[in-house]
């Protein structure tokens, strides 16, 4: 073993942290699978025929996105803490690149809850889901997967180093959780409201979860997935900047 | 009021000054919106010694240790740890210092272990090296048998002891402490006392703050007071108290209010003082003539006491 960049040494820390808070692993994924079950079991025979098909195989990839999103939104109230406790302080007064903290609870998260999806999936398969993706689509629906997170993710750590306290730190996981439910996560675009139309046809969340259902399905819409990629690459960029702007702000005070 | 007590004086030409300053401060300004806090702080600190800065909250010591470990720029003025520029060099100056602050800054979710060895990689020990100073600082701080332990069950003591074990990973030659002491039990405090009084033996420089008189007496070898942003006093604990005269006269009366006044150690005074009470009808239930303390040094350098002002940080 020799000596690890800044980066690495944080990427174990956050892991770490992320395998001794089992309640939060826990409650993100039982939470997506609660709601997964609520709709597939109680509603699941009604919306059937308002999807045209197996319901399992349409809220799927809804709930994977909704439990990528609860999960990614914890690096908020990581963030903040360390910010807050006085952690990312000390770093800046050594001979250490402080930045690597956000870092290592980034791609912790990306982990952390691609492993949290991927229960979720199988829970889902349990319930009926049931896939026709090729290798290669599988591919795609891991890298969709992961970039969602990645983006979602960075837009935490912006908001945990702008949030004021731990509660609003917090208040980012209601986004997470709520944010699908105006998409076709759960129903298809036409059986919403009229006002919520035209919003949840176009924001990213349904994108990605028409990618999702197309790559599932093997029957990938090349014009949405590529929709659905540039709006993460548009998001990604801005929370990356913001995310850097915030972190030197938060080194002036 | 700038009272300066040094036999050398402070600052006279680069020559004179003490060639190892480990820590030295020169016109040193920081305001935040319209309130100065720091007007013009200078002074410097041999290599070695152990450096108490004193003064109430609110008076700008944290916001100077935050200056001198590279967290906030000054507005102006200059300050040099081991001949380096804090300004330019920042990055060499964070190679020969650490901080212990007033809030423990270790990880909560992680085990004492395994915090000193993330900050010994983080310093770019190997692995086994990590885990062997890691093994040696719990030994010598007493937390050896909570190294496998979360941090989270720390006792605050405890947490103190670990930060400052942080600190010390990678052997710096100066150590900053802020406040260390503030809000911990006496046992605690007495055994961190103990502590930086070996870091001292062991040759390193040591800054402290603290708003307690009796650390800075019991610690430092030269003590700053500290007292809206500017230094009022600088010099040993004993120079400091020589400024209030020879003696402290304190009444009790039977009210049960004390009166204090000092003395340069003249018997008539006490005699005048006890008259004077008693011409006034006012009952004097006890008397004492002590030495001065450093409680009245820093009444009669601040003209306030020392423990509190109201535009805390």
């Amino acid at each position: 073993m020799t000596a690890a960049p800044a980066e690495l040494v944080f990427t174990k820390r956050s892991v770490t942290h992320s395998l001794r808070n089992i309640d939060s692993l826990v409650t993100a994924i039982v939470a997506p699978v609660a709601i997964m079950l609520l709709f597939v079991t109680v509603f699941g025979a009604a919306l059937d025929t308002t999807v045209g098909g197996a319901y399992a195989d349409y809220v799927t990839p809804g709930v994977m996105l909704l439990c990528a999103g609860f999960g990614a939104a914890l690096t908020a109230t990581s963030i903040h803490t360390d910010v807050s406790k006085g952690f990312i302080e000390r770093l800046r007064t050594m001979p250490v690149r402080a930045s690597g903290v956000i870092f290592g609870h980034v791609f912790a998260s990306v982990l952390r809850n691609l492993a949290s999806t991927a229960v979720v999936m199988l829970v889902a398969v349990a319930l009926g889901f049931r896939p026709t993706a090729s290798p290669a689509q599988w591919a795609g629906i891991a890298a969709l997967l992961a970039a969602y997170i990645l983006v979602f993710t960075l837009i935490a750590a912006a908001w945990g180093l702008a949030a004021a306290s731990v509660d609003s730190a917090g208040m980012f996981s209601f986004i997470a959780l709520f944010l699908p439910y105006l998409s076709t996560a759960f129903i298809p675009v036409e059986n919403l409201p009229d006002f919520l139309e035209g919003f949840a046809a176009h924001q990213p969340v349904t994108l990605v979860i028409e990618s999702l259902r197309g790559l599932a399905t093997g029957d990938p819409d090349a014009g949405t997935t590529l929709r659905a990629a540039l709006w993460l690459a548009a998001l990604g960029a801005a929370a990356t900047v913001l995310t850097v702007a915030l972190f030197r702000r938060a080194a002036r005070r | 009021m700038t009272v300066r007590l040094t036999r050398n004086e402070p600052r006279p030409g680069y020559a004179d000054r003490p060639a190892e300053a480990a820590i030295s401060v020169s016109g040193v300004r920081k305001r935040y919106g319209d309130r100065e806090v720091l007007r013009d702080v200078g002074f410097d600190v041999p290599t070695g010694q152990v450096f108490a800065l004193l003064g109430p909250n609110g008076a700008g010591k944290t916001t100077l240790i935050r200056v001198l470990t590279t967290l906030i720029r000054p507005d102006a003025g200059t300050a040099r740890v081991l001949g380096h520029d804090l300004r330019r060099e920042a990055p060499r100056v964070r190679e020969l210092i650490s901080v212990t602050g007033q809030y423990a800054s270790v990880d909560e979710e992680l085990t004492g272990l395994e915090n000193l060895v993330m900050i010994g990689r983080l310093l770019g020990l190997r692995k086994r090296a990590a885990t062997e100073r890691a093994g040696e600082l719990l030994a010598e701080f007493d937390l050896a048998d909570a190294a496998s332990k979360r941090v989270a069950l720390y006792s605050g003591g405890m947490r103190r002891r670990l930060d400052l074990a942080a600190g010390l990973i990678g052997s710096p030659p100066v150590i900053f402490l802020d406040e260390p002491t503030t809000g911990m039990d006496t046992r605690s405090r007495g055994a961190l006392w103990k502590v930086v009084t070996r870091l001292a033996e062991q040759g390193r420089t040591i800054f402290l703050t603290t708003q307690y008189l009796e650390e800075a007496d019991a610690l430092a070898d030269r003590i700053a007071v500290l007292d809206g942003g500017r230094i009022v006093a600088s010099g040993t604990a004993d120079e400091l108290k020589r400024t209030v005269g020879g003696e402290a006269i304190e009444l009790v009366l039977e009210d049960g209010t004390v009166t204090r006044e000092t003395t340069d150690g003249d018997p008539e005074l006490l005699r005048e003082i006890l008259n004077r009470h008693h011409r006034d009808g006012r009952a004097v239930r006890s008397c004492t003539v002590r030495k001065p303390t450093l409680d009245d040094a820093f009444l009669a350098l601040t003209g306030h006491g020392a423990t509190t002002r109201e535009d805390a940080r």
